[in-house]
């Protein structure tokens, strides 16, 4: 229990995926919780490439995981930019009402 | 000893405000409780020796992300409950998921162990602390064999940037503006007319 492995890491890993599937489930009216339940998504990767990158002593884990972060910085300033064009045109962010698209 | 339960307070806290983060009833409330998850998940990448990429954390996501979803969460007019209509009615379905999910990946974790040869296959190895910072070997790396993945996501957030400012860029007919341009380019022949005057006919 005091000697902190691999498995630790991975645990709260897998933990926080959890967590943000389930948000996604939970607020699937409100895109931005989805939004933030994405980051929490891939903060848990993070964690995962991070411990991996430890315990095998290989930097490149963390190269990977930089790269994510950047991925997910992007993603969040589109998501964002997206869910505010769609306010502003339609007044809404319910997803519900999100159904211009549809066939 | 210290390190176990430093290990343990910090996910504690991320667990516990990752929690907070789906389950607030206020989206200002999940943005900070998003805030308090990136911290602490900062803590447990430095345990686990990734300096440089703790720093990264709290300054873009802590500084710049969450930041930029409490712009929008204020920014937007909206009646969040109404979005929290539904939310009793989808917790059993989620929990089942999450559940089995969870289940599945205690599984894999339980039962897992590194392949025999997996420490033979490092791509590169971790150098001693005392001689070069965490920093230091991630840039060495970063700038020589990775550097074509470095420019790529360089231009990520590039095009992340474009797309962003072309998707929220409006122009607003009926807003007097000043074009300075347009002032400095006046001349004599485009403004001032000379006209003939007759004497008693007026123009």
């Amino acid at each position: 229990m005091l000697q902190i492995g691999l498995s630790h890491y991975l645990t709260v890993g897998a933990i926080l995926f959890t967590l943000g599937v389930l948000g996604i489930f939970l607020n699937r009216k409100n895109v931005i919780i989805i939004l933030m339940a994405i980051e929490l998504i891939l903060l848990a990767i993070n964690i995962n490439f991070v411990a991996f990158s430890f315990f095998l002593h290989d930097l490149v884990g963390q190269i990977f995981s930089m790269f994510v972060l950047t991925v997910a910085a992007a993603e969040a300033a589109i998501g964002l930019a997206i869910v505010v064009v769609f306010h502003r045109n339609r007044g809404t962010i319910a997803v519900e009402d999100i159904n211009q698209m549809k066939g | 000893m210290i390190q176990a339960l430093v290990f343990y307070m910090f996910a504690g806290i991320t667990v516990a405000s990752a929690v907070m983060v789906i389950t607030a009833r206020n989206p200002v409330h999940a943005v900070l409780f998003l805030i308090l998850a990136f911290f602490n998940a900062a803590g447990l990448f430095l345990l686990a020796g990734a300096e440089f990429l703790a720093m990264v954390l709290v300054v873009v996501y802590v500084g710049a992300v969450a930041v930029l979803f409490l712009f929008v969460v204020m920014l937007l007019d909206i009646n969040y409950l109404k979005l929290r209509e539904g939310f009793l009615s989808y917790l059993p379905t989620g929990l089942l998921v999450g559940a089995i999910l969870l289940a599945e990946l205690a599984l894999v974790v339980g039962s897992w162990k590194f392949a025999v040869d997996a420490p033979l296959s490092v791509g590169s190895r971790v150098p001693d602390m005392a001689l070069i910072s965490n920093t230091d070997a991630l840039g060495r790396l970063i700038y020589t064999d990775y550097f074509y993945l470095f420019q790529a996501s360089g231009l990520i957030l590039l095009v992340a940037m474009i797309g962003t400012i072309l998707l929220t860029l409006r122009s607003r007919p009926g807003v007097k503006k000043q074009n300075i341009a347009k002032q400095n380019a006046r001349n004599k022949a485009s403004s001032v007319e000379i006209r003939k005057v007759p004497s008693g006919g007026g123009i």
